[in-house]
């Protein structure tokens, strides 16, 4: 027999299973519905009493590479996303490691305020500048623009990082005869490894989903995924299927790195936020 | 003798390359914004700049569209807002025990955030799609008759708050969780010994001692919520009409649809003066709420 307590548990488990999975689903249903759609012919799409019963294809994959030639755009992405990350990697972390050790809490406050101002603030004074410069539309232009979301926010999450490490190390590197910035190259650096990987992660993730910058800044050859995916949107107003698989083309390497480097990218996203 | 040198200076050295690009790419653009918003120019190469005075910023609060830009953008932040935080707050307090995958389920509310926005705009767009949508067919199931969403002025800008609380909710509740896991055990084993309800240790200890975390969650998701763009633009671009123009849009479109750049330099100007002053006073309560707790 089971008791009243033990009968109590197991309602408000299978309560809490309930409502979990509810919540789950409506977390992740957009994504299964991308993918459903984009394995499906436009015929079947549009017919509503084909929800969820339809002869799959691939055709749609096959046409945004083809057709639609995404293979360039995807080059781009990575190209501008792989690049903006490494120098603000080599320009940030540096920083971040000076404002930590010297205290430069000016200087921290300056590279809050550069996150906190609105993206397109810049957009309309770049356009210009860069039109000025000549260098619209060019691999420059973008990777300048991304950086400007990638350096702030890799400073930011590696000043308490470097702050958390024993400052013991440096000093016996120091007597050792190590120079400060043989110290920071040979002990800070790799010691910061786990926080290196976070920043990068997600200043290689905001690069590729931006989108704001490639709006203006690009031009046919050097625009970026989410503005091939834009631009599909207003050539083809109806292509649905071919519009889903573009938007799983785009977001699949970004989701696969979530699922596996998920721990980091939860600490990135949320650092800061909890004052440890 | 250059590394000695290096190492005496190592503030400059290794924050050199850093000040430079905020100079040239932050604080000059932002100065040029600031100048520019006091001409009208529409950046032709034949149209010279003529210089307007203030007459930008005083033509803003005659028109109707600015005014009409200001009022969304605080009604879709607030709305936004308001949900994501009771709503993520609650689910973090629901997970908060031990049970199986529960690593699986935050890996899984990770994934609206990191997802390409284009992309999400583009999945609802086809849930919301008023014929083939998947939106209408359900509610029609509960008996409620088809709506436009992304396609009606009345219900637009709703819908796309209802995106950006899908999206970033969970943000909201992997803060709020990290928040719970920092809270020490004493005062829940003092409460126990004293008999405290459930309901009384929520209320009484959980939630006070989560104010400042939540705080913290509400300043990021303001600034963030404030501006707003890809969702926007990527489905309506702000339309239809202006149904879903907020302030960050209606620069946008100033600038790069209509080429009046002085126009939406002075609008510029105006949202950023906005957007740095909210924050600014959020994170001084912040400190305040720190001090306290």
């Amino acid at each position: 027999m089971l008791s009243n307590k033990k009968i109590r548990n197991i309602s408000s488990n299978i309560a809490f299973s309930i409502i979990l999975a509810v919540i789950l689903f409506c977390t992740i249903f957009p994504f299964l519905w991308m993918l459903i759609a984009s394995f499906k012919n436009m015929v079947d799409l549009l017919n509503i009493e084909k929800l969820l019963v339809f002869s799959p294809t691939v055709q749609n994959y096959i046409d945004v590479f083809s057709k639609y030639a995404f293979l360039k755009p995807m080059w781009n992405s990575l190209y501008v996303g792989v690049v903006s990350t490494g120098l603000a990697l080599i320009f940030g972390l540096p920083t971040a490691y000076s404002i930590a050790r010297e205290k430069q809490n000016m200087f921290a406050s300056v590279i809050l305020i550069v996150r906190i101002i609105p993206a397109i603030s810049f957009l309309v004074p770049w356009y210009i500048i860069f039109m000025k410069l000549n260098i619209t539309g060019t691999y420059t232009a973008l990777i300048l623009s991304h950086l400007l979301v990638a350096l702030p926010l890799i400073i930011w999450i590696m000043i308490p990082y470097f702050e958390s490490l024993p400052k013991d190390l440096e000093h016996a590197a120091w007597v050792d005869g190590c120079s400060r910035v043989g110290t920071f190259c040979r002990i800070m650096l790799p010691l910061s490894a786990p926080g290196i990987l976070t920043c990068s992660l997600l200043a290689f993730i905001f690069s590729w989903n931006n989108f704001i910058f490639g709006l203006v800044l690009c031009t046919n050859d050097t625009k970026t995924l989410p503005m091939a995916v834009f631009n599909f949107i207003s050539y083809t107003d109806v292509n649905w299927a071919g519009l889903m698989a573009a938007a799983v083309v785009i977001t699949a390497p970004i989701l696969i790195i979530s699922l596996f480097l998920q721990k980091y990218i939860i600490k990135g996203l949320t650092a800061g936020a909890v004052k440890g | 003798m250059l590394l000695k040198w290096v190492d005496k200076n190592l503030k400059y050295v290794f924050t050199l390359p850093t000040i430079i690009f905020v100079l040239a790419m932050v604080v000059f653009p932002l100065l040029y914004t600031i100048r520019l918003s006091f001409y009208e120019t529409s950046m032709s190469q034949n149209a010279p700049m003529v210089w307007v005075g203030l007459k930008n910023y005083t033509n803003m609060f005659t028109d109707s569209r600015f005014i009409m830009a200001v009022y969304r953008t605080l009604i879709f932040s607030g709305v936004a807002l308001f949900f994501e935080v009771v709503i993520g707050v609650t689910i973090a307090l629901f997970l908060n025990r031990n049970f199986l995958g529960k690593n699986i389920v935050k890996t899984a509310f990770l994934l609206p955030m990191v997802a390409t926005p284009v992309a999400i705009g583009l999945v609802w767009t086809l849930i919301y799609e008023p014929t083939i949508g998947i939106m209408n067919v359900v509610l029609g199931n509960f008996g409620i008759p088809p709506q436009l969403w992304l396609g009606s002025p009345d219900t637009a800008l709703m819908s796309l708050a209802l995106v950006d609380i899908w999206q970033w909710t969970p943000m909201v509740m992997l803060i709020t969780l990290a928040g719970i896991s920092a809270i020490p055990e004493e005062p829940y084993e003092s409460a126990m010994i004293d008999g405290a309800t459930r309901w009384q240790t929520l209320s009484k200890i959980t939630i006070p001692l989560l104010a400042p975390t939540i705080i913290v969650a509400i300043i990021l998701r303001l600034i963030d919520v404030l501006k707003t763009f890809d969702i926007i633009y990527s489905t309506t671009q702000g339309g239809p009409g202006f149904a879903s123009e907020t302030l960050n849009i209606l620069a946008y479109r100033q600038a790069f649809e209509n080429f009046q750049f002085g126009q939406s330099s002075a609008t510029l100007v105006v949202f950023f003066v906005f957007v740095l002053a909210v924050a600014l006073a959020f994170i001084k309560i912040k400190s305040k709420v720190e001090v306290d707790f």
